[in-house]
């Protein structure tokens, strides 16, 4: 009965949430068959289909999503590892946060896509500007989160530490790393979002070349919305895979911790 | 705090002085750390200035200091850096207001009723999941590049995190404050203005904060890409004409503007969420 009752519940709610997405794309179909609208603005659902066809056979599609995720994972690694030591260095060091934590604080209000022009103007337009920047898009966050986990580490861990006579290596490896472990996750997961879209930003302000981005850009300048939509779609399903993923890292490296709750 | 200056006549006098020097130390501290703040940013400048003094690297790549200096103040005497902060600020604050209230009214739908939430929720995060950034070409072929493109890609980057955070605050209130509005007979609107509403409001505020945060940087990005005038156009102009000078201004422009709306906001979300504070103390 239970079992029954709480899938009729789940029908209703696939149901519910599909009613709207059906409707807008009757809505589309319609108004682009019976002409309401211009096709330019909205093509036919048809054209949109045939377009990804035609990209993803005709034009090397996967070729150019891989150049995009290439950039962003280099970046993502990049940033989000030096992002990990540079914070730990904050919060450990007395000497390191005073210095710089006021001037990394200052900087970070700088919106990021604010960086790039600077970024092109020293590191040119190729891939490596790219990946500086993606790169910088995950290192913020990932500074934030892990520098804010690190600092409410609780103090009877590190009594303990002490009273174990951890070499600082030890302190690091054994209390700080394994205790921030969830604000590092938090951050890491922000970091693999604003890398994609950082991923994005790049193919579009810096030189169009291959990638999703390029793409997308390149659609919009031949007035080819069929185009611009399928960029749109991949960009949203990519961000959403990306997005799972790092929910399902982030669950695995945390495991550990539902056992003592 | 109130506490203690409450009571100083209570407090003998030795104890008084002593309070004072205390006063007087931490003050020195917070001087003392304002100074060793101040030691990296003045070490790059310094070695910012030497570097371009030496000629180590050509002015396209960085500019000397006095030069970016002399830019702006420049820029600011002439109004130039005020009118496009101006019209930036103009475009946020337009673009943030649609979508707070949009995304504060649909956030509210979908907390109130299981049955909009349903409804709304999977479209609504199937649209949120394409980044802003990609939703501006397609856009700018529908509304062009005028004012409009603008003030809807501002709003679309405060919708999602209002909307999100709304629906989640209101889900999050215990069900027995509104059992209390019940017992009170609060008609439905009283339940939702002096129960819901305010139980809510910590986590209405986070979505404010990134909605904000959202909103500035969908406006950077939208100047970046389609626009004459703002902060966002001064970095692209700068940039194509290799004026590094001009590009350093506005993005420290920028990083002002962002830190300012950060601190306008803590000052706002305290002064609202004055009962919290005294409950907790």
């Amino acid at each position: 009965m239970a079992a029954s009752y709480v899938s009729s519940e789940r029908v209703l709610k696939i149901r519910r949430g599909l009613t709207l997405p059906i409707l807008l794309l009757i809505l589309w179909e319609g108004s682009s068959r019976s002409g309401l609208v211009d096709p330019r603005f909205l093509p036919a659902l048809e054209d949109v289909f045939l377009t990804a066809k035609r990209e993803l056979i005709d034009n090397n599609l996967i070729g150019e999503l891989g150049f995009s995720l290439f950039r962003n994972i280099a970046g993502f690694l990049l940033g989000s590892a030096l992002g990990v030591l540079f914070a730990t260095l904050l919060a450990l060091s007395r000497v390191a946060d005073a210095l710089i934590t006021p001037t990394f604080n200052g900087l970070k209000q700088i919106s990021l896509l604010a960086w790039i022009p600077l970024i092109s103007i020293w590191f040119g337009f190729g891939e490596q500007a790219k990946i500086v920047f993606v790169a910088l898009a995950a290192f913020i966050p990932v500074v934030l989160n892990t520098y804010e986990g690190m600092r409410n580490v609780p103090a009877d861990l590190i009594e303990v530490g002490d009273a174990l006579r951890f070499t600082p290596t030890q302190r690091i490896t054994r209390i700080f790393l394994p205790s921030a472990l969830p604000s590092i996750a938090t951050g890491v997961h922000l970091g693999l979002i604003y890398s994609w879209l950082a991923t994005v930003g790049a193919e579009y302000f810096l030189a169009v070349g291959p990638g999703i981005g390029g793409l997308i850009i390149a659609g919009r300048e031949r007035f080819d919305m069929a185009l611009v939509m399928v960029g749109v779609i991949i960009l949203g399903i990519v961000g959403f895979i990306l997005n799972r993923l790092a929910a399902k890292v982030e669950n695995y490296l945390l495991r550990w911790r539902v056992s003592t709750h | 705090m109130t506490l203690l200056s409450d009571n100083t006549a209570l407090v003998p006098r030795s104890l008084q002085g002593r309070a004072r020097t205390w006063r007087l130390r931490r003050g020195g501290l917070r001087l003392r750390r304002v100074a060793v703040a101040l030691i990296l940013p003045l070490a790059l400048v310094a070695a910012w200035w030497l570097a371009s003094s030496q000629g180590w690297l050509p002015e396209q790549i960085l500019p000397s200091p006095a030069y970016v200096y002399a830019t702006a103040v420049e820029m600011i005497a002439s109004g130039e850096i005020l009118y496009h902060t101006g019209v930036s600020l103009r475009r946020v604050v337009i673009g943030f207001l649609f979508g707070a209230v949009a995304g504060l009214t649909l956030g509210v739908a979908m907390g109130l009723s299981r049955r909009v939430d349903d409804y709304v929720r999977p479209l609504f995060l199937a649209f949120a999941q394409i980044p802003t950034l990609g939703w501006i070409p397609l856009l700018m072929l529908i509304f062009g590049i005028g004012e409009t493109l603008k003030i809807i890609v501002i709003a679309k980057g405060a919708l999602v995190p209002m909307t999100l955070n709304t629906a989640a605050g209101i889900r999050s209130v215990p069900a027995n404050f509104v059992e209390v509005g019940h017992a009170l007979r609060f008609n439905r609107w009283q339940t939702l203005r002096l129960i819901v509403l305010p139980g809510a409001a910590p986590s209405i505020f986070t979505g404010i904060r990134y909605g904000l945060t959202h909103s500035w940087t969908a406006l950077v990005g939208v100047e970046l890409l389609a626009s004459s005038e703002g902060l966002g156009y001064l970095l692209v102009w700068g940039r194509q004409m290799f004026w590094l000078d001009v590009v350093i201004v506005a993005m420290i422009a920028i990083g002002i503007v962002g830190f300012l709306m950060d601190k306008g906001f803590d000052a706002t979300e305290n002064r609202v969420q004055r009962w919290k504070q005294k409950e907790e103390s």
